[in-house]
């Protein structure tokens, strides 16, 4: 077919931050389809719950002590993310390996922190429903957290070696938003399994 | 290191060559290299398009058979070919595998070959993940029919209700193999919706603004978007199956606090959208199909907008329908009845625009165009008696017979089956560069609409007069064996439909006539291109300044210059107004996407047996992903 040349796009940029990308669109579309897994996964707790007379099962609630530390961390963990999203918006390449750093050291802690979470949930997935939904909730958010730190992990790698330019900067910042999505998908959980059980 | 170090040598942009030297250095950029090796890397949407619609196939031929042996069997009361036990996994390979295996992924086949062609763009949006995803999908058809040769194919029907499907019910490891084949296969599906999602809101071709998207490329849009939120919550479901059945958790569990209607609210919450993942895809093609062949534009362009996101959003409101014999609240129950009748309303409209499109146009009856005719008529039949279960009276009276057998077979193969046929002779000639025989297909369209309908007319009288469904035999005092023989007559001439059909494809691929870019005259973008698109799909990314561009400028279609040659680049836009905003890179070819693939579907299978097989199998993957992210050097990586 024939053509005829309408417009030039020689001068377009390479990237760009945010929703410009195709990247993080991509991001937003990982992020709906695992925040209605956990949707769901709520939902049909509380399906449970509402359906038994009596709730949590025959067992006490969890413990909040490191559930509690890691809610913390979690909310202080903002604050370095926000900072290496901005960095990178700035092309500043030494404050955003600072800050991957220090993301990436909170990552693990919170890895930390969730294995010993897991030893106080005063139940065990086989005892009953209530104690397969705790694990099952939990389970998928800790995939969730160690999938985003492993990945925050190679980041912060990438950005020490030659690649660290142009859209890699970018990536940073999708990174970081991902990051916001961790928390805001724990805090629901969280509410969920240590304080409806109590109220 | 700064960027200007890097970017001279490889800069080369289209504006600098002529006509042939682009599209032969072009080509070179975008294409996919030769060997074994590059097979398994390519990235290239089409090559990847076309496996998978193949795939699909085959798998509708397995599920085919199978349905013939199920057929051959009930042609008579009390016959001994086969006994319950094979029968029931019969039943479930046929459901599971049409359902997952067949009429899920060919939709998504021809988004992934198609949406990019549509949209104008020079590949799919995370290309390397659309790999990953069709061999995710393979591999867990192949895991589910290896299993069934091996006589662990599942047996509990395509929905797996439990406790039938419990750990206590249904012991050994069939279930599992089930259970795990809807992973593979949601994995898949959910890859392929996010990337439609982003290639259809941000690779749009400059000027194809949101009312200028072909309706095809909508109804592709709203299904990716069906699929996020319906398929997350049969994943979730068989996870929990499998881990009831695994490591004794109690999710389903009554006697623990569980509940098995959790697992129908669960399954069904995605079982209902999926119909419409499998139906909305379809009247894209019809709609295509339509249009072209009437010769003018879409009679209500926004009316079937409005419709297809309005089946969208509706088809999360249906689930309970299946579920009115199971007992639900009365409320509930009238509610869902609403809801299964409203859908009636976007649908109809549907219908009336496509009648009037044809009623206003000059309608030349070539083959696309019967099958899209035939959709309509099966559709409305398989319409009405949908309209019938709806109600809870009538369906209490037929549930689990063949009255429902019948009706989600109208409306199934009705509704998605014959587009799909019509979808194959309108576009082979773009994937193949020949003509189907019109005299062969002519042929196939008369036998296929008469046997289907011999097939499966038949079973709503059996239905009525009470012959259940998922039964291996039958008495002879029942008196359901003529109409059954009927039935199976049917079925046998429409398995030689598809055996037609089979030949007509394979001999136009050797001697079909020559297609050239477009054959029908059509007006959207993918006709705009050399059949078969060479690998960057077009030289020059055209500027959309009409809803049908090929017919707005027929001498000369507007395009844009300025990208690189040498290096994959695509133009990206902005959502609504396709405003140019970016050349971003597209990445080139990898092994990693397989190789992970292998590696999460060996971790998949391994679950099967033992819970460890997730620790073990979470290095190999994680190995290969971060192999797959890591950049190599390529121009591509590096922008
Ligand atoms: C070659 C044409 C086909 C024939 C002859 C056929 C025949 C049958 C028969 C006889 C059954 C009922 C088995 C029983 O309840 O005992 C059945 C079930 C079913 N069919 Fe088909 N079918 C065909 C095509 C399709 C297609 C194209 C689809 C979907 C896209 C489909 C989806 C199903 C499903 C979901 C079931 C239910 C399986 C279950 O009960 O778990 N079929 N089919």
């Amino acid at each position: 077919m024939k053509t005829s040349i309408l417009h030039d796009v020689s001068e377009l940029p390479t990237y760009g931050f945010g929703t410009r990308m195709t990247m993080a669109w991509g991001t937003m579309a990982f992020i709906l389809i695992e925040g209605t897994g956990f949707a769901i996964a709520a939902a049909a707790y509380f399906y449970l719950a509402w359906l038994n007379p009596e709730w949590p099962l025959s067992a006490a609630p969890p413990g909040l002590l490191w559930s509690g530390l890691i809610t913390l961390l979690m909310l202080v963990s903002l604050w370095p993310n926000q900072r290496a999203k901005a960095r990178a918006e700035e092309h500043n390449l030494p404050a955003v390996q600072l800050h991957l750093l220090v993301m990436s050291a909170i990552g693990l802690g919170l890895l930390a922190l969730r294995a010993a979470e897991f030893a106080t949930l005063h139940v065990k997935w086989d005892a009953n429903a209530y104690g397969s939904f705790v694990w099952l909730l939990l389970g998928l958010h800790t995939t969730h957290l160690a999938t985003d730190v492993i990945d925050t992990i190679v980041l912060t790698a990438l950005m020490f070696t030659r690649h660290a330019h142009g859209k890699r900067f970018s990536d940073v910042t999708d990174n970081a938003f991902y990051w916001y999505f961790v928390v805001a998908s724990w805090l629901p959980i969280y509410f969920i399994l240590y304080w409806t059980t109590r109220l | 290191m700064s960027e200007a170090s890097v970017r001279p040598a490889k800069d080369v942009r289209d504006t600098q060559l002529d006509a042939a030297e682009l599209h032969a250095r072009l080509a070179r950029t975008w294409g996919s290299g030769r060997g074994l090796l590059a097979a398994l890397s390519t990235v290239d949407h089409k090559i990847i398009g076309r496996r998978y619609i193949v795939t699909a196939f085959l798998f509708l031929f397995l599920a085919g058979l199978s349905a013939v042996a199920m057929r051959l069997q009930l042609a008579r009361p009390e016959s001994a070919l086969m006994g319950p036990d094979l029968y029931n996994q019969l039943f479930t390979m046929h459901g599971t595998t049409m359902m997952f295996l067949f009429a899920v992924p060919v939709m998504e086949a021809f988004a992934v070959y198609l949406v990019p062609l549509m949209v104008g763009t020079r590949n799919i949006a995370f290309p390397r993940l659309n790999a990953f995803s069709y061999y995710v999908y393979v591999f867990g058809g192949l895991m589910l029919w290896v299993a069934f040769a091996l006589n662990i194919g599942p047996d509990t029907g395509w929905f797996a209700y439990v406790p039938l499907s419990g750990p206590e019910n249904s012991p050994g490891k069939r279930v599992d193999f089930w259970a795990q084949m809807i992973t593979f296969t949601e994995v898949a599906a959910l890859a392929v919706s996010v990337e439609i999602i982003t290639t259809v809101f941000k690779q749009r071709a400059p000027g194809m603004t949101l009312d200028r998207l072909p309706l095809s490329v909508w109804t592709q849009l709203v299904t990716a978007f069906v699929v996020i939120f319906a398929m997350p919550a049969v994943m979730l479901a068989s996870t929990m199956l499998i881990l009831d059945r695994l490591v004794e958790t109690h999710f389903f569990n009554p006697a623990e606090g569980g509940d098995a209607l959790l697992w129908q609210h669960m399954f069904w919450f995605f079982g209902h959208p999926e119909v419409y993942i499998i139906f909305l895809p379809a009247t894209g093609f019809v709609s295509s199909i339509v249009v072209t062949f009437s010769r003018r534009p879409m009679f209500g362009y926004l009316p079937m907008v409005l419709s297809v996101i309005s089946v969208g959003f509706l088809s999360f409101g249906l689930w309970v329908h299946h579920m009115f014999t199971a007992g639900v609240p009365q409320l509930g129950a009238s509610f869902f009845t609403g809801a299964s009748m409203l859908i009636a309303i976007p649908n109809g409209v549907q219908i009336f625009c496509w009648i009037a499109t044809l009623w206003d146009g000059k309608p030349v009856f070539r083959t696309p165009l019967l099958f899209a005719l035939g959709f309509i008529v099966i559709f409305v039949i398989g319409g009405l008696t949908g309209v019938m279960v709806a109600s809870v009276p009538i369906d209490t009276q037929v549930h689990d017979t063949y009255f429902v057998v019948a009706h989600f077979h109208y409306v199934l193969i009705g509704g998605a089956v014959f587009p799909l046929l019509g979808a194959v002779y309108y576009w082979f000639p773009k994937l193949t560069g020949r003509m189907m025989s019109e005299r062969l297909g002519t042929w196939h369209f008369w036998l296929a609409f008469v046997s289907f309908n011999v097939a499966f007319f038949p079973m709503h009288i059996l239905g009525l007069q009470g012959m259940p469904r998922r039964v291996y035999a039958y008495q002879a005092e029942m008196g359901w064996g003529p109409l059954n023989l009927l039935v199976t007559i049917g079925a046998a001439f429409f398995f030689l439909s598809f055996v037609l059909f089979l030949w007509n494809a394979v001999t136009s691929l050797r001697a079909g006539a020559p297609a050239g870019d477009n054959p029908w005259d059509a007006g959207t973008l993918e006709w705009a291109t050399s059949s078969p698109p060479s690998p960057q799909n077009f030289d020059r990314i055209p500027f959309v300044t009409h809803r049908e561009p090929l017919w707005a400028q027929r001498d000369a279609l507007t395009v844009v210059a300025g990208l690189a040659v040498d290096h994959r680049e695509v133009l990206v836009t902005s959502v609504t107004e396709a405003r140019p905003d970016l050349r971003e890179t597209s990445p080139a070819p990898s092994i990693w996407p397989f190789v992970s693939a292998i590696a999460v579907g060996a971790t998949f299978i391994a679950s099967i047996f033992t819970p460890w097989g997730v620790v073990w199998g979470a290095a190999p993957v994680g190995v290969a992903l971060i192999c797959w992210f890591w950049p190599k050097g390529a121009p591509e990586d590096e922008e």
